[in-house]
């Protein structure tokens, strides 16, 4: 465990790395638990020295703070800034990090009070609106995916040690479907977002046979507009569109332009539960970055 | 003698999710002992209300990390028996399957990188890689093959891709299968050597009168669906769960809680185990014995065992239903899906005991209200009076404040509990 880690024959040392996680389903931390084929490796690269679900011993400073999941509390958004003011560089784990993830589909409701009620009843109960990251402290990089592809993690923190700048791709998941030679699943009767959301998982879903649902948010090239004839022409509503976009929250202000036209269709909703149109919507104002 | 004791444990470490543990003795006198849920919610049953079905088990197999796929089947059930879609015979054996694969994931995880290290004296399993380096290549070769294994029949080991309502998108090829089983095989001699390896440990002796819940087999051990049951006589149907969950809440705790005949009762292996186990099969239910574990046992830090039995248990079952997949050609991966007015209930034992969706929809197949219980919601109460009992058990006995630390996180780790799912 102890071998010399060196970039073109310099000597590098073991960055000291701290995970941590706000609110999660912990699944992004969890997959890189999952490479059991190359963890003993990665512990190698690394020191771990803040891993809450995995070990006892804490420290207080860090290299690398990966942080997993989104702002959905008062007390996240202290404990976010002391685990920025430890690190060196802070690393979005995952969409819930990266843009709200999942968490964030309850701020598609007006009233924050019926949320509250629907699941807890009359119990007081603390929450607010859901923020990634970026909304309160500098981010330095962005894993994105819901979950994270440990493939793509691992290089990225290899990069990171070595010292290499970190790159994304900015083309969208269908140029990897296409190079997995999948059959398209538009051909098959299946709504996908692959047009439009950003490359790296190498087409994971497509290639199961299931749409993407857009969990890495746009691709630089992001054409929403031509996502929402293609979908029309293969006869799916705005409803079937506007699922998968606000699912993760990557395409947040695209999928408030959709929503005003559903909001018709959702009757059976008691006035208080309905969701937020655009315009309406208070934008959150963005804190100040320390 | 030390009468007094000051346990303070924030954000309990190996676990999932976030904890406390206090414990305050003065002359020999428990003045506090308390197990308390700090983590945030994210309103998932909020969420849904208003969306399609399609979107239920995609946005709900995100409350857990561990047991996506567990949530992903109970969530599929409660859609498919709203809608009254009764699966195909192959769709329900590969479910099955995968659900076997994430218990063996699951348990593993849990008892060779969480639970372990305490038995081992270590602070995690980073320095048992160097110390115990065969008990950690066994258990990344376990793990592997059930990540592996979910990988091919669910599509991804986490928030499987292939699972829909109706069936599956794809199916696996065969001899991907075929070679599953015979590294299932493989396995055997690993599980054993995990059974000598805990026959080591030195397991704290106590025991407080338990309620168990969980599901009941007919003829097989059970993991989807079915009866509901508990060791102090209560039989349910799986539509009538809120009889069984009861949940309220209290102070100190941001998930819900539940109760039954007592003031808590306990789900999880252990209470899978001391409810079926005539049903484990036959070596499962030997390696049970020796290592002393009969039902009905009240020793909560036998959940530790139960999980290995039940390892045992899948890893052999997983080979009986690959034998039977592999015997016939393959039917339609996935059928017809016609969406109605009413509500369903799903209950499955994922792997830290039984989990129930519930949904109801409109006409046009949209969530009006759903629910989703979860295992370690309805463990919580149950923590805590065990914590107490602890306490009182060890208050006079004069053992160091890091002792009984110890002893209290051991016991909260053997229930393995998922926090951030009890919360959701
Ligand atoms: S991004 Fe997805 S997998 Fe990762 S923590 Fe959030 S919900 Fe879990
Ligand atoms: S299946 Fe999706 S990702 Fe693949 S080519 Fe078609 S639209 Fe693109
Ligand atoms: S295919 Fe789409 S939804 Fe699936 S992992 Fe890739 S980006 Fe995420």
């Amino acid at each position: 465990m102890s071998e010399q880690l060196s970039y073109l024959g310099v000597p590098l040392a073991r960055p000291k790395v701290g995970f941590f996680e706000l609110s999660s389903c912990e699944g992004c931390q969890l997959q890189l638990l999952n490479n059991e084929a190359t963890l003993l490796d990665f512990l190698n690269l690394v020191e771990i020295v803040n891993f809450r679900e995995g070990m006892s011993e804490r420290a207080d400073t860090y290299d690398i703070a990966f942080v997993e999941g989104s702002v959905t509390r008062k007390d996240e958004i202290t404990r976010l800034t002391e685990i920025r003011r430890n690190a060196k560089i802070l690393v979005a784990l995952g969409s819930c990090a990266c843009f709200g993830g999942v968490n964030q589909l309850k701020n598609r409701f007006r009233d924050l009070e019926w949320v509250k009620k629907e699941v807890y009843g009359d119990f007081p109960i603390e929450t607010m609106e859901v923020h990634p990251l970026a909304d309160f402290v500098q981010v330095d990089l962005s894993i994105f995916g819901c979950p994270i592809k440990k493939e793509e993690v691992e290089r990225i923190v290899t990069d990171l040690v070595v010292g290499k700048t970190v790159r994304h791709p900015e083309y969208p998941v269908c140029m990897e479907c296409k190079a997995n030679e999948n059959i398209c699943l538009f051909e098959l009767g299946e709504p996908c977002l692959g047009p439009v959301t950003r490359a790296g998982c190498d087409a994971w879903c497509p290639s199961n046979r299931r749409g993407c649902w857009g969990c890495r948010g746009p691709a630089e090239t992001a054409n929403l507009t031509e996502l929402e004839k293609i979908m029309h022409t293969y006869g799916f509503d705005s409803e079937t569109i506007l699922d998968r976009l606000e699912c993760f929250g990557g395409f947040a202000s695209f999928a408030d332009t959709l929503r005003p036209k559903n909001i018709a269709e959702l009757s059976s909703l008691p006035a208080q539960t309905k969701l937020i149109p655009s315009g309406c919507k208070k934008v959150p104002a963005r804190r100040k970055k320390p | 003698m030390k009468l007094s004791c000051e346990v303070n444990v924030h954000h309990l470490t190996r676990v999932e999710g976030h904890g406390n543990i206090q414990i305050s003795i003065k002359n020999g006198v428990v003045k506090k002992a308390q197990w308390e849920v700090v983590e945030t919610p994210r309103f998932f049953e909020a969420m849904l209300v208003g969306k399609h079905w399609e979107n239920a088990p995609y946005i709900c197999g995100r409350i857990c990390g561990i047991c996506s796929i567990g949530h992903t089947l109970a969530s599929i059930r409660a859609v498919e028996n709203a809608f009254g879609i009764t699966p195909t015979t192959q769709t329900a054996n590969l479910r099955l399957l995968l659900k076997h694969m994430e218990t063996l994931q699951s348990h593993i995880l849990h008892l060779y990188f969480l639970a372990a290290p305490d038995f081992l004296g270590a602070g995690s399993v980073l320095p048992l890689a160097t110390t115990h380096p065969e008990v950690v290549q066994r258990a990344l070769r376990l793990k592997l093959l059930a990540n592996d294994a979910c990988d091919i029949i669910g599509g991804r080991r986490l928030h499987p891709t292939r699972t829909v309502v109706g069936g599956f998108t794809m199916l696996p090829e065969k001899g991907e299968l075929e070679k599953i089983r015979q590294r299932l095989l493989a396995s055997v001699p690993d599980l054993l050597a995990s059974a000598e390896l805990f026959k080591t440990f030195a397991i704290p002796d106590f025991s407080r009168e338990t309620e168990f819940v969980s599901l009941k087999g007919d003829t097989s051990y059970p993991f989807i669906g079915g009866g509901l049951v508990s060791t102090d006589g209560v039989v349910k149907k799986e539509d009538q769960y809120r009889a069984m969950t009861n949940e309220y809440c209290t102070q100190g705790f941001t998930s819900k809680l539940s109760k039954l005949s007592r003031r808590s009762f306990a789900v999880g292996a252990l209470a899978r185990l001391n409810n079926n186990f005539p049903l484990l099969h036959p070596t499962a239910r030997e390696i049970s014995e020796f290592l002393g574990l009969v039902p009905v046992n009240h020793n909560p830090y036998m959940g530790n065992v139960a999980q290995l039995v039940e390892c045992v248990q899948v890893v052999l079952d997983s080979m009986r239903l690959i034998d039977t997949l592999l015997g016939s050609p393959w039917q339609e991966p996935r059928q017809q899906v016609q969406a109605k007015k009413g509500e369903g209930v799903g209950a499955v034992e994922v792997p830290r005991g039984i989990l129930y969706h519930y949904y109801k929809f409109d006409t046009d197949g949209k969530v009006i209200k759903a629910d989703c219980v979860i295992p370690t919601s309805q463990n919580h109460a149950n923590i805590l009076h065990d914590i107490e009992a602890l306490a009182g058990q060890y208050a006079k006995t004069g053992k160091q404040d890091r002792e009984i630390e110890l002893l209290a996180e051991m016991l909260v780790r053997a229930y393995d509990p998922c926090i951030s799912c009890s919360v959701h």
